[in-house]
C-alpha cells in the first residue's frame, strides 16, 4: 500500500476548552451533565460572550450565578433564553464550586457564529 | 533540675526510649521501618534512631549539660510489627519543633535522614512518613501556586490537564523540538514537557529551545483558540543559571517551567518556587532519582515523604506515577500520597500507606502528574485513579501514532473528554472502558488508529515495593 493512504492529514480545529473534541451533545447528554453539577453541590452558573471575545477570561454572566439552584428544567430553560437573547454568542454553563472558589466544570452548549 | 556529668557510654534507650511520651501537636512525627543486626533488642535500636537523628553521639559528652536536652530530644514513643514481616519493625519517633529551621526542608531531611542511614547496628532503615505539625507548614511558602490559581491560569476546568513529553528525549535541535511541541499543541493536548535529560546540550542549547518552543505554544493557542502551555526545564548546573534560565522564560511570556527536584535539590527547588510566586509563573516538578531512594521496601525514604517534602518546599505539580503503565506505582500507596498532594486534610489509613493525620492547613494542593508508558486504553483507569486533579501525560502515547503528533494528542483528548463526560453521566468507566472508547472512536478516526495501534499493550509485572500487609 502506498504510505500516502495510511496516513491522514489531521486539521486543526479551533475548539472551546472541556469537550471541544466531542461531537455536539444531545438534548439528553445535556441534561446528564447539568444533573451531575447539580448533584455534585456545585451552583450552575452561564456566561456568554461574542466567539471574538472567547479567549477573554471574562465572559458576561446571564443574570446571576444561579446559587443553590437545583431545578435541572430551570438551568435548562436559563440557558435556552440566554442563546434566544445572544443567538451569536457562545454560552457556557459552569458548576460553580464555592469551597474551592473555582469551577467544578465548564464546557460550551451552544456555539456561536 | 540539675545533672552531674557521669562520662562514659550509655544505652541509648535510656535516654530516647519513652513509650509513656503523649506526642505534642507541635511535635514532627517520624516513622521508620527498622531492619536491626541481630541480637539487638528493638528498643535499643529505635531510641538509637532517634537519638542519632536528633540530639544524641555515641558517647555521654559533658557540653551537653549546658542545655536541657529533655527539650531538645528526639523520642521513640512507640514500636509496632511490621505485618508479614518478622524481622522488621516501626519506630515511631517525636521530634520537638525546635530541632529544625523553619520552612527548611533540607534541614529536616538532613536530621531525620542524615547519618542515622549508616548506622551500624542497623541493617536496613526505612523512613515510611513524617506527621508535619501545622506550626512547621505555617513557615512554607508551598506550591507557588496552587491547583486552583493553575486552572484559572490555563482556564482548564472539569478534567485532567492533558499533556506529554517531547520526543525523542535527546538529540532534536531546537527547531525541530519547536515542531514537535507545535503538533502536540495543535492536535489538542494543553501542555508538553521537555524530558528530564533535556538541559543545555550541545545539540540543542537552552535559550535555542525556549525560543522556538515560545513560538510553538504562542501559534498553537493562536490557531485552537484555547491556553496551551510548555514546562520549560530550567534545571541547571548552578543556581545562577536556573535563575537566569527561569527570567528567560518569563520574558518570553511563558506560563509554565520545570524543575528537578531530587537531582537540583531542595534548597534549589524552594528557591526557584519562591522565584516562582513572585514572578506568577507555574512550576512543573519531575522526581529523576526517586527510585535510587524510595523503591526498596526496608531501605531508604518512601515517595510518599518526598511528595509532602515537595509539597512544603514548593512545587504545582508532580510526577507520581501511573499505576497502570511502564513504571512502578501499587494502586493504594498512590492513592495514599496523591491525597497528601492535593487535599487539606488527610487521615491516617494504614490501608494507603499514611501513617499519621496529616494536617495541611491553607497549603495549596500540587496536581498529580501520571507519566509514562501509558496510552489511550490506560484513559479510563487513569480518570478513575486520579480523577480531575491531575495531570495525564502521553508521550509515546502520543508521538507514536501512525498519523503523527497531532493525530495522537487528538486521540488522546477525544478518549479523555469522552471518559469524563462518560463517568459525570454516571457510567462506570472502568468496568465500561471498552464502549466508552470503541463509541468515542465513532466519531474520530484518529482514535479508532490509536486504539487499533495500542491494543495488546500492557505492562504486567509484579510491584516490588508493596503495602505492609499480612501475605
Amino acid at each position: 500500500m502506498p504510505f500516502q493512504s495510511t496516513v491522514g492529514d489531521y486539521q486543526t480545529v479551533a475548539t472551546l476548552e472541556t469537550f471541544g473534541f466531542l461531537p455536539p451533545m444531545t438534548q439528553e447528554e445535556i441534561y446528564d451533565q447539568i444533573a451531575y453539577i447539580i448533584a455534585q453541590g456545585w451552583s450552575p452558573v452561564i456566561e456568554h460572550v461574542h466567539p471574538s471575545g472567547c479567549m477573554q477570561t471574562y465572559w458576561s454572566y446571564w443574570k446571576l450565578p444561579f446559587f443553590g439552584e437545583k431545578d435541572l428544567n430551570l438551568i435548562v430553560s436559563e440557558l435556552e433564553a440566554c442563546h434566544r437573547a445572544y443567538p451569536e454568542h457562545h454560552v457556557r454553563i459552569i458548576g460553580y464550586d464555592a469551597y474551592t472558589q473555582s469551577q467544578g466544570t465548564a464546557f460550551v452548549v451552544f456555539q456561536g457564529r | 533540675m540539675s545533672k552531674k556529668y557521669d562520662a562514659g557510654v550509655k544505652e541509648y534507650r535510656d535516654t530516647y526510649w519513652t513509650p509513656e511520651y503523649v506526642p505534642l501537636d507541635t511535635d514532627l512525627l517520624a516513622c521508620f521501618k527498622c531492619t536491626g543486626q541481630e541480637g539487638v533488642p528493638r528498643e535499643e535500636v529505635a531510641a538509637a534512631v532517634a537519638a542519632e537523628s536528633s540530639t544524641g553521639t555515641w558517647s555521654t559528652v559533658w557540653s551537653e549539660l549546658l542545655t536541657d536536652l529533655e527539650f531538645y530530644k528526639g523520642r521513640c514513643y512507640r514500636i509496632e510489627d511490621v505485618p508479614g514481616d518478622p524481622e522488621a519493625f516501626y519506630a515511631f519517633i517525636a521530634y520537638p519543633l525546635d530541632l529544625f529551621e523553619e520552612g527548611s526542608i533540607t534541614n529536616v531531611l538532613t536530621s531525620l535522614v542524615g547519618n542515622v542511614f549508616g548506622f551500624k547496628a542497623l541493617r536496613h532503615l526505612r523512613l515510611e512518613d513524617i506527621r508535619f505539625p501545622i506550626a512547621f507548614i505555617k513557615t512554607c511558602g508551598g506550591p507557588p501556586n496552587g491547583i486552583v490559581v493553575e486552572r484559572d491560569r490555563l482556564n482548564k476546568y472539569g478534567r485532567p490537564l492533558l499533556g506529554c513529553t517531547i520526543k525523542p528525549k535527546l538529540g532534536l535541535s531546537g527547531k525541530n523540538y519547536g515542531r514537535v511541541v507545535y503538533e502536540c499543541l495543535r492536535g489538542g493536548l494543553d501542555l508538553t514537557k521537555d524530558d528530564e535529560n533535556i538541559n543545555s546540550q550541545p545539540f540543542q542549547r537552552w535559550r535555542e529551545r525556549f525560543e522556538f518552543v515560545a513560538e510553538a505554544v504562542k501559534l498553537a493557542q493562536r490557531e485552537t483558540g484555547e491556553v496551551k502551555g510548555h514546562y520549560l526545564n530550567c534545571t541547571a548546573n548552578t543556581p545562577e543559571e536556573l535563575y537566569e534560565r527561569a527570567e528567560f522564560a518569563k520574558e518570553l511570556d511563558m506560563p509554565i517551567i520545570m524543575h528537578d527536584y531530587i537531582t537540583g535539590g531542595f534548597t534549589a527547588n524552594t528557591g526557584l518556587a519562591n522565584w516562582c510566586r513572585k514572578n506568577g509563573m507555574l512550576l512543573h516538578i519531575h522526581r529523576a532519582m526517586h527510585a535510587v531512594i524510595d523503591r526498596h521496601p526496608k531501605h531508604g525514604i518512601h515517595f510518599r515523604v518526598l511528595a509532602k517534602c515537595l509539597r512544603l518546599s514548593g512545587g504545582d505539580q508532580l510526577h507520581t506515577g501511573t499505576v497502570v503503565g511502564k513504571l512502578e506505582g501499587d494502586r493504594q500507596t498512590t492513592l495514599g500520597y496523591i491525597d497528601n498532594l492535593r487535599e487539606s486534610f488527610v487521615p491516617e489509613d494504614r490501608s494507603r500507606g499514611n501513617f499519621f493525620d496529616q494536617d495541611w492547613g491553607s497549603m495549596p494542593g500540587v496536581f498529580a502528574v501520571a507519566s509514562g508508558g501509558i496510552h489511550v486504553w490506560h484513559m479510563p483507569a487513569l480518570l478513575a485513579i486520579f480523577g480531575d486533579d491531575s495531570c495525564l501525560q502521553f508521550g509515546g502515547g502520543t508521538h507514536g501514532h501512525p498519523w503523527g503528533s497531532a493525530a495522537g494528542a487528538a486521540a488522546n483528548r477525544v478518549a479523555l473528554e469522552a471518559c469524563v463526560k462518560a463517568r459525570n453521566a454516571g457510567r462506570e468507566i472502568e468496568k465500561e472502558s471498552r464502549d466508552i472508547l470503541m463509541e468515542a472512536a465513532k466519531h474520530s478516526p484518529e482514535l479508532a488508529i490509536a486504539l487499533e495501534t495500542w491494543k495488546e499493550i500492557k505492562f504486567e509485572f509484579d510491584t516490588v515495593d508493596k503495602l505492609d500487609v499480612q501475605g
